[in-house]
């Protein structure tokens, strides 16, 4: 394996733990919408990522960072190409970590409304902006012959972007119903299980008619096998959330974003920015890389920092790993 | 031509307001941080009650303003490939390794341990919380570091080769981490950040003082007093010896731009024309027209003495620096200017970032010297209200001589006035040395017009300063609401969470353990203790 072989591996590690992580945490922000009634129940759902959901978005700015470094022109490529998407994202992004942060600041009912709008807003938002955001960038941008991408904002208006927002959508959702049911208690629980139900079918559906399109166009024997492990696992999460075997239902959740995360990029590769004015022009992992040097630095701060990274995140969901429900929330603070 | 113009300028708005902005939150929360678990450790060293409480207050202050760090720093992440396409494809083999090394490095610490340390009061034994809280302050100092050296390389590339396919490329990480303008500036940026977050504290205190001497003595809380007394004393010694090192530190790297950036210091000082024995000039109308200064008001010797440690040394000036520009790199770079003009930065704007970093940051400290002078005896300490814990504090300056508090409720307000000064110092200080390097995005290797993104309009580019000029705005106002209601509210009257052990107690959880876990638990909303 070459060294921006890997590369590209590690960054698709990258977005595979941002959309594990962070998408539970955008599936809990909107069950703050669909699934909590009054305000403890919003304040638990909120409080079973209280801990962590700054620590898992790091996991994007890595992805970004590790691409800029290790890919300089797919950084360029994608961040310009998807420029308005991209801001999109940016807003969505800023008001959820405003939202988490300041909604609890103040006791006022409509401070705290308002706060929930935007938070549930930015999280759906940013899902499926996600979603939209891969689902074109598989099909490919108008990259021309310098590796720019032309032709505007409307060019990414396509229908297999509404497709993949709303997979992305629908997948994070179940995905943060499976985690609510596994870190909450009462009431709470059992109605997240039975919303994941209720989500889970549509779910599947839409996630594997996305891997349909995203394979029939570019797919291999890879990435088809990763898309099958991705229907399957989630088909999985259904059957065990179905018997109340919550761990099973949230893990096998987890593998089936995990795979798609893996046919989403082994249906890239070796492209990272295919083109669709000229398959030449399309920017490659070798051609996007940057020199052996910086793949070799970049590759011995990975190799030191990634298992501690790990390490310290994975001792923080140890600390925070009990579950939570409506008597663990006091009332309003006075002060 | 003219709508290449219009993209640099749009997306040269968007980087200066957005960098700026994000600008205010980092220096208050690298300081903050430190602070804090200053505090904290103060506290669990010895069991201090006004110690705790102190880390609670600035610690709810500090975590309001990472925040805000927090989500306007994931702009910067983006606005590279953004807006700067170009500069990111050229450069990104060099610039990128650093941006990834604090996401890997800094950023994960950050915020997996700010997690910890917000909800992890009654949950973590004492000192492993404590040492939750200085991981942060470790990481935002890392964090600090690394995006310092890959500006640096904007201002002096260095340990890059270009290649055959015309970008640069990394040879030698080391240099790039390193080089003496990274170390000089990270030495800088890192001290005017403590002196920004101590004059911050002292302003924040001056203002409960106010409050405190207002009322009866009667209702005072004794235990606030003492905490405001600590603060006060902290926040001026921090802000005096960090001003001292940013003094020291902003001579380091003026030296070091002088001999990297010519052009930048020349233009600072308004220097036209070389010259041995430079004066410093204090006030001056230039033309860049003409070439001269219309108008100047003068210290001799003074610019020489800055720059070369020598009253004599010779210093290179706007015209001479931009004639050798124009023999190296050519007399069209694109850009506004033609010839040599072309070569230098707006000087009025660089001139007066510089005078302003410098006379905002320093009168700060001038204050903070006198405010420790000042209140060398206990201030608002009634006999009545000495307790055990409130002996003289070793930093205090002398323990002989008594003196009764005579600061006028003018000497207050002078603080709360100039809180936020080092925060306009650090603006201007960046505005200095970006705007300094123009035409430049990387000194001598790539014009800013040059580093826009080809293939983004200007009207996406202006949708996008649009839609974040009106998001910043709003976001400030509700900062500066939240972070002055948490003020108003005062100390927070709080008591120390019991010790805590690791407990023994499976994941499984499930109604039975409910009951048990409640009084752990039941505290992770309490917006006192914690964030949410």
């Amino acid at each position: 394996m070459t060294l921006h072989d890997f590369w590209f591996l590690l960054i698709a590690v990258l977005w595979a733990g941002y959309f594990f992580l962070e998408g539970f945490d955008f599936g809990v922000g909107v069950l703050v919408g669909l699934l909590a009634r009054g305000e403890t129940e919003r304040r638990v759902l909120i409080n079973t990522i209280g801990p962590v959901w700054d620590g898992n978005e790091v996991w994007l700015i890595t992805a970004i960072g590790a691409t800029f470094a290790a890919f300089p022109s797919w950084y360029a490529a994608l961040l310009s190409g998807f420029y308005l998407p991209m801001l999109a994202i940016l807003v969505c992004l800023i008001l959820r970590v405003v939202a988490f942060e300041y909604r609890g600041k103040r006791e006022d009912a409509r401070w705290k409304r308002r706060w929930e709008t935007c938070l549930i807003g930015s999280s759906a938002g940013a899902a499926f902006l996600w979603g939209a955001v891969f689902a074109d960038l598989l099909h490919g941008l108008r990259v021309d012959r310098a590796g720019d991408v032309t032709g505007g904002p409307l060019a990414l208006l396509t229908p297999q972007a509404l497709l993949g927002g709303l997979a992305l959508l629908a997948l994070f959702t179940l995905h943060g119903a499976l985690f609510t049911a596994l870190k909450t208690v009462g009431d709470l629980r059992l109605r997240a299980r039975s919303l994941a139900m209720r989500l889970g079918v549509p779910a599947v559906l839409l996630v594997a008619a996305l891997l349909a399109v995203v394979d029939g166009e570019r797919g291999h024997a890879a990435s088809w096998a990763a898309s099958g492990l991705a229907v399957a696992a989630l088909a999985g999460a259904l059957g065990a959330n179905l018997r109340g075997r919550e761990g099973w239902a949230f893990a096998a959740s987890g593998v089936g974003v995990l795979a798609l995360v893996a046919a989403l990029f082994l249906g890239l590769f070796p492209d990272v920015v295919p083109s669709t004015l000229h398959p030449a022009w399309s920017l490659t992992a070798a051609s996007a890389a940057s020199g052996p040097y910086t793949l070799r630095v970049m590759t011995w701060v990975a190799g030191f920092a990634t298992p501690l990274v790990l390490l310290y995140q994975g001792w923080t969901y140890w600390v925070f790993r009990r579950r939570i429900g409506v008597q663990h929330i006091p009332a309003a603070a006075a002060h | 031509m003219e709508l290449a113009l219009a993209h640099e300028t749009v997306a040269r708005w968007q980087f200066g307001i957005t960098t700026v902005y994000h600008y205010l939150f980092v220096p208050l929360t690298i300081s903050l941080a430190a602070l804090t678990a200053g505090l904290q450790t103060a506290w669990v060293r010895t069991d201090k009650e006004k110690y705790f409480r102190a880390t609670k207050f600035w610690g709810k202050l500090f975590l309001i303003n990472i925040a805000m760090g927090v989500a306007t720093g994931l702009v910067q992440e983006f606005q590279f490939g953004m807006n700067w396409s170009a500069y990111s494809r050229f450069v990104g083999d060099v610039f990128g390794a650093p941006l990834a090394m604090e996401a890997l490095l800094a950023f994960f610490f950050e915020s997996t341990f700010v997690g910890l340390w917000i909800f992890g009061w009654d949950r973590l034994p004492r000192r492993i919380h404590l040492a939750c809280i200085w991981m942060v302050a470790l990481g935002t100092v890392l964090s600090a570091y690394f995006i310092l050296s890959a500006n640096s390389f904007m201002q002096h590339p260095n340990g890059y080769r270009i290649g055959a396919d015309g970008r640069a490329h990394l040879t030698d990480v080391f240099t790039v981490l390193f080089q003496n303008t990274a170390v000089a500036a990270a030495f800088h940026t890192l001290s005017a950040s403590f002196l920004t977050g101590g004059a911050f504290m002292v302003g924040v205190t001056a203002f409960l003082i106010l409050r405190t001497r207002r009322q009866p003595v009667e209702e005072r809380d004794p235990g606030a007093v003492a905490v405001l007394r600590t603060s006060l004393r902290l926040g001026l010694l921090t802000t005096l010896v960090s001003g001292a090192l940013t003094a020291i530190s902003g001579d380091t790297i003026g030296r070091v731009m002088v001999d990297q950036q010519p052009m930048k210091m020349a233009a600072a000082e308004g220097l036209w024309h070389t010259a041995t024995s430079a004066p410093f000039s204090v006030f001056a109308i230039g033309s860049l027209a003409q070439g001269r200064n219309v108008f100047e008001l003068n210290i001799p010797g003074l610019l020489s003495f800055l720059a070369t440690h020598s009253f004599h040394g010779t210093v290179r000036g706007i015209v001479d620096v931009a004639h050798a520009e124009v023999a190296r790199y050519g007399a069209s770079g694109g850009g506004s200017g033609t010839g040599w003009q072309h070569y230098v930065p707006q000087i009025f704007v660089v001139f007066w970032a510089y005078r302003g970093m410098m006379g905002f940051g320093m009168t700060s400290v001038a204050l903070a010297a006198a405010g420790l002078w000042l209140t060398r005896r206990k201030v608002l300490l009634d006999p009545r209200f000495r307790r055990g814990e409130d002996e003289l504090p070793a930093l205090m300056l002398t323990r002989r001589r008594e003196l009764t508090p005579f600061l006028t409720t003018w000497g207050w307000r002078l603080a709360v006035i100039t809180l936020g000064f080092p925060l306009i110092g650090n603006a201007l200080g960046w505005i200095f040395t970006e705007m300094g390097r123009q035409p430049w995005a990387i000194y001598g290797l790539m014009t800013t017009a040059d580093a826009v993104s080809p293939g983004v309009s200007v009207a996406s580019q202006t949708v996008s300063l649009a839609v974040l000029v009106t998001i910043y705005a709003v976001l400030a106002v509700v900062e500066v609401r939240l972070l002055l209601t948490y003020i108003a509210r005062g100390i927070p009257n709080e008591l120390p969470p019991a010790p805590v052990h690791f407990r023994p107690h499976g994941p499984g959880g499930g109604a039975g353990a409910g009951a048990g876990a409640g009084a752990a638990a039941a505290d992770d909303d309490e917006p006192l203790t914690f964030a949410y």
